[in-house]
């Protein structure tokens, strides 16, 4: 019996003008999984993100999520499908005239039916998840350091619990030891929730903890999709460069 | 999806039951029930947790649950029917909930009259600052400016150029389009009050004054003051957002001589060009009304024109120019750099940028005619 596929994208095609980013990409992923997708700076690791949410309108091609066609939906069938995802994007995109408390109680507001007691306790304990203390809920995005502003958008995008968790770059720019703890919460959500996570990133470590898969993003389209042991065996020079190299080695040593 | 419910079943060892999907879409509703619940059981000495036919659980779920749990007994009561995901979960919420904070202390802001007395003397205190600041920003673009007359190869020639055009040229046909609405609505209200008299002739006089001396000049600076401060402010605000500013100080970058250098020197020269095109636009309207509304040929108007109304008063009006033209951008540059790090904060500043600008137009109006009134001119 194969496994359900929470994401579904048949031969997709993104352009910008002349410029084609994706031609013909194929990408499964499993519900349930941690797919983490890496490839060279600019072969449009984000822009498949994008176009899976429905940010990105593709030229070419179809995605699926949860069986229903993202292209083909608007208004309140996209909101019910947007109450299944969590997206927690390169930069943190915080909004800036709400504090980090309303942050992350927006999706709440929007997507749900609590009271607003609740509503800030869930907030504080969302935000205590991701490594806060919940006394930075009452400041402001432009008051926090680069990496608390990751946090908090990871609190933010995991709100409503979705079984759907979209994390770009998440420890791009953390230190060692945070983006360490990053990975086993993301980790240990998963396990306890069952989470499917879409996981863009650079960060070999990331990879080696807390991916199930990986897919190899290069030449407009997904070079290679395997575990880790498979993928340090495809021939390809780039997917060999990146695991062979110092970083991916250190990485296979600290996993092994 | 069933809605979550909650058991207590007394006897020797309480316990609590627990049924249902405990998520974040189905909590809502029980919370208050909960809360009231947690109260009046919280001596109640409760000993087990039943979640057998717990249904669904999120961290949601799990931090609702342990809330009351902690609430009704101090250890940790035991869990029965529990799978592993439902106790990782409450295991989870437990950690975090009773993790330690290192909280810095706030100060709550008070409401009483010695607080009111405070917060007026910082204000007035503010004000102040706020003058200070802007006398010093002014030397700070005063000392740049003279850097840049000295040597002249410091100047941004491209920028001066770009910023002349966009504020000044791009400006022209709003200008004269408003200021020959102005030029005809004085002619017509002379017109109409002169015509008791019999004096409609005076209406040039009028015009010519009106325009020359005091419209001219007021209606170009703020029409700009609109346009080009608010763009000013935006500009150098989204810069100072994006660390933009910060990077240029680093490479060696002086702001000044970057950002408001230019900005300032192109606004002193284009407000005297755009003052003198709506001057022009203002007399044309004042023909026409004349022309048409009162059979005053302009011929006739030019000649009286001359005649009456002195040169002096257009350099008067002339004379203004440069002076709104340096208000207008230094108050624009110094609202931009102040901008912080948020949009609310952008949108702050370029709100200030333009009333400051507007305020300090009619209070340098106001000085002005002072001044040459004691020079009877």
């Amino acid at each position: 019996m194969s496994p359900e596929i929470a994401i579904r994208v048949r031969g997709l095609k993104t352009a910008y003008g002349n410029h084609v980013v994706h031609e013909n990409l194929d990408l499964d992923v499993r519900a349930g999984e941690v797919m983490g997708v890496i490839g060279p700076s600019g072969c449009g690791k984000s822009v498949l993100l994008r176009a899976i949410v429905g940010l990105k309108k593709p030229s070419e091609g179809e995605v699926d999520v949860f069986g229903t066609d993202v292209m083909s939906l608007f208004g309140e069938d996209y909101a019910t499908l947007q109450k299944l995802w969590g997206i927690m994007f390169q930069d943190g995109a915080l909004f800036s005239n709400l504090t980090v408390q309303e942050n992350v109680m927006v999706p709440m507001k929007e997507h749900a039916d609590l009271p607003l007691k609740l509503m800030k306790e869930l907030a504080d304990q969302k935000l205590k998840m991701s490594g806060l203390e919940a006394w930075t809920g009452c400041k402001y995005p432009s008051d926090l350091s680069g990496g608390m502003r990751k946090r908090a958008a990871l609190a933010r995008a995991m709100a409503l619990d979705p079984p759907l968790l979209f994390l770009d770059e998440p420890t791009a720019g953390l230190d060692p030891i945070t983006a360490t703890g990053f990975d086993q919460l993301i980790r240990e959500l998963q396990k306890s929730l069952g989470l499917t996570v879409f996981l863009v990133t650079h960060d070999v470590d990331t990879l080696a903890v807390t991916c199930d898969r990986i897919a190899v993003l290069g030449e407009q389209k997904v070079i290679a999709v395997g575990t880790m042991d498979e993928l340090r065996r495809e021939p390809h020079p780039w997917i060999q460069d990146y695991f062979g190299g110092p970083r991916g080695r250190g990485a296979a040593m600290g996993a092994g | 999806m069933s809605d979550p419910e909650f058991e207590w079943i007394d006897g020797d060892r309480p316990q609590l039951m627990l049924r249902g999907d405990w998520a974040v879409a189905t909590i809502g509703g029980i919370d208050g029930q909960l809360r009231k619940f947690a109260e009046t059981h919280s001596d109640k000495g409760l000993a087990t947790v039943n979640v057998e036919a717990l249904t669904k659980l999120d961290t949601a779920g799990a931090f609702i649950i342990d809330r009351t749990l902690r609430a009704l007994s101090e250890g940790e009561p035991g869990l029965t029917g529990a799978n592993d995901e439902v106790a990782d979960l409450l295991a989870q919420a437990r950690e975090i909930a009773t993790r330690e904070e290192h909280a810095p202390p706030v100060d709550e802001p008070g409401h009483g009259f010695v607080d009111l007395l405070e917060r007026t003397g910082r204000g007035a205190e503010h004000m102040w600052d706020e003058a200070l600041e802007t006398l010093s920003f002014f030397g700070g673009t005063l000392a740049a400016v003279s850097d840049i007359v000295i040597r002249p190869a410091q100047m941004r020639w491209t920028a001066l150029v770009s910023v002349m055009e966009e504020a000044g040229l791009d400006a022209v046909p709003i200008i004269a389009f408003l200021s020959f609405f102005v030029g005809m609505v004085v002619a017509f209200i002379g017109a109409t009050a002169l015509a008791e008299f019999g004096a409609s002739i005076f209406v040039v006089e009028m015009v010519g004054i009106g325009v020359l001396r005091e419209l001219g000049g007021v209606l170009v600076a703020i029409i700009i003051a609109g346009r080009t401060n608010s763009a000013f402010t935006a500009q150098i605000g989204a810069m100072k957002m994006r660390q933009e500013v910060d990077a240029m100080q680093t490479l060696g970058l002086d702001a000044m001589h970057v950002i408001v250098a230019p900005r300032v020197i192109a606004m002193v020269i284009m407000l005297p060009v755009l003052t003198f095109v709506g001057m022009l636009a203002g007399l044309a309207g004042g023909v026409v009304v004349g022309w048409l509304a009162l059979d005053i040929n302009p011929t006739v108007f030019f000649n009286r024109l001359q005649e009456y109304v002195p040169i002096s008063q257009f350099w008067i009006g002339m004379s203004k120019a440069p002076v709104f033209g340096l208000a207008i951008a230094l108050i624009g540059c110094r609202q931009g750099l102040e901008v912080g790090g948020s949009v609310q904060s952008l949108g702050e500043h370029t709100t200030k940028s333009v009333v400051q600008a507007i305020f300090a137009i009619i209070v340098i109006d106001a000085l002005f005619a002072l001044l040459y009134m004691e020079l009877d001119i």
